[in-house]
């Protein structure tokens, strides 16, 4: 516990020390808080950015990713000099050059049932920056089992939302979402892409409502939810209500410990769209390409039109994901036929749609144009 | 017969191809059964619908709450990205 200040420390926090609602006592409070970031990403940057130069004490960042150059659109912690360095070491080396005076908890590991209590038992608050929705789920329930807020953001291409989720005084992310959405409806950054700006939005208002909470000033957005919109430039505030069904808030509960979120939303715990159809149905692109040469294969693109613009196969017919269902007419079961998207998640899906329509003879393309552009042709750009 | 409009948000928004729908609905519909018409009418909103926030002129509405004349129905559904 640091009972003061040092004068260097008062002269870096000058500027909240105006503040009333701060001043030297709440700076104090700051300086012995701690705050646990789930996810080093595009709403991870901005609220370790913010948190650390406003003086958190300890802050905790879990992640296990390495930075990738196609996260530096939105992942503003993150620099080309640390593309493939581990994010949580390239985050707490900008962090601790901002503010050298604060502690740095680095969880090189991925959230999971296993080790998320452990590590956020000892944090005052949680922040959720992950980028799925089981990690979204775990880290509701983990909040909720040993009473601490979780400040909660999330985003989509122009939309995000905001609330602080306490389950003591007030509902949590289940009681607003009590089922998960049916797997693969709806598409994370890697797969529907993201305004670069909008986790910046976002982020930095998760960060105010962390520090709020922190200092223990203003009203926090317990029971409220912020939907916002960055085309319409829209903030939504909407009132929430404890969901009186809820399986891990009272009276109702009949959750009681974490469960294994992938089996509950039936997608992975991680935004990697390089997802496998399984080993039956993949075909490499190495493959695909001794293949195309030998006999008449059909491709089916099953990414969004405007994807098409930045790589093609010429041969490759092009019916979006979304719209396969409605036009199988299209497509001749008898045919070979090998489906691809981005880097084969999409396709993984698009597959099982085939196959339960009766396509017997479809595989999907391992790695998706991506890994064709990787393997095959590197005339073709990777996005 | 009751006019409405529905405001769709991020991946519905996308799904219904625009961003706001007119309509009219009998009087005394409920969330519920609003869910229903639009599942009729636009097939490929059936899975968007299944996990969604809904509010009635911007207050949390339940599935049996009652749908006014005049009201706007926003649609917000649950979105990963971080």
């Amino acid at each position: 516990m640091v009972e003061e200040l040092s004068h260097e420390e008062i002269l870096r926090y000058s500027r909240h020390l105006l503040i009333p609602e701060v001043g030297l006592k709440g700076q104090l409070r700051l300086r012995n808080s701690s705050a646990l970031i789930i996810g080093t990403g595009g709403l991870g940057s901005p609220v370790s950015l913010y948190l650390a130069a406003a003086g958190v004490g300890r802050i905790g960042l879990v992640d296990y990713d390495v930075v990738d150059s196609s996260n530096l659109q939105r992942q503003v912690i993150h620099g080309s000099s640390t593309v493939g360095k581990l994010k949580v070491e390239s985050a707490r080396e900008k962090l601790i050059d901002l503010n050298p005076g604060i502690q740095i908890d680095i969880f090189n590991e991925p959230y999971t049932s296993d080790n998320a209590m452990r590590i956020a038992r000892d944090f005052d608050i949680i922040l959720d920056g992950t980028d799925n929705f089981p990690t979204r789920y775990l880290t509701n329930d983990v909040a909720v089992f040993l009473g601490k807020p979780n400040v909660y953001a999330s985003i989509y291409r122009f939309d995000g939302q905001v609330s602080v989720f306490h389950a003591k005084q007030g509902p949590c992310y289940r009681c607003l979402f009590p089922e998960p959405p049916p797997p693969g409806l709806v598409p994370s950054c890697a797969e529907g892409g993201v305004l670069g700006v909008l986790p910046g939005t976002i982020g930095t208002l998760q960060a105010t409502e962390a520090l709020k909470l922190l200092l223990g000033i203003g009203d926090p957005m317990i029971g409220k939810l912020l939907l916002y919109n960055a085309l319409d430039m829209s903030f939504d505030f909407v009132k929430l209500r404890k969901n009186p069904n809820c399986r891990v808030c009272p009276p109702n509960a009949d959750i009681h410990e974490l469960i294994d979120y992938e089996e509950f939303c039936g997608v992975p715990g991680h935004d990697h769209d390089d997802t496998s159809a399984g080993e039956a149905w993949d075909i490499t692109a190495i493959e695909l390409a001794v293949r195309i040469k030998e006999n008449h294969l059909k491709l089916l693109d099953v990414r969004e039109a405007h994807e098409l613009e930045i790589s093609r196969l010429p041969s490759a017919v092009n019916i979006p994901l979304g719209q396969l269902a409605e036009r199988l007419s299209e497509l001749d079961s008898a045919q070979e036929m090998v489906v691809f998207c981005k880097r084969g998640s999409r396709s993984a899906r698009a597959l099982e749609v085939l196959i339960s329509a009766g396509f017997k003879k479809v595989k999907n393309l391992k790695g998706g144009i991506n890994a064709w552009a990787e393997e095959v042709d590197q005339s073709l750009p990777i996005y | 017969m009751n006019p409405i409009r529905i405001l769709f948000f991020a991946t519905l928004r996308d799904r219904a191809g625009t961003k706001s729908m007119d309509m009219e609905v009998p009087a005394e519909m409920t969330i519920r059964e609003l869910k229903v018409k639009l599942t009729q009418d636009h097939p490929n909103l059936t899975e968007s619908l299944k996990s969604v926030l809904i509010t009635i002129n911007r207050e949390y509405a339940m599935d049996d709450s009652v749908v006014p004349s005049g009201a706007e129905i926003a649609m917000f559904p649950p979105v990963s990205g971080g």
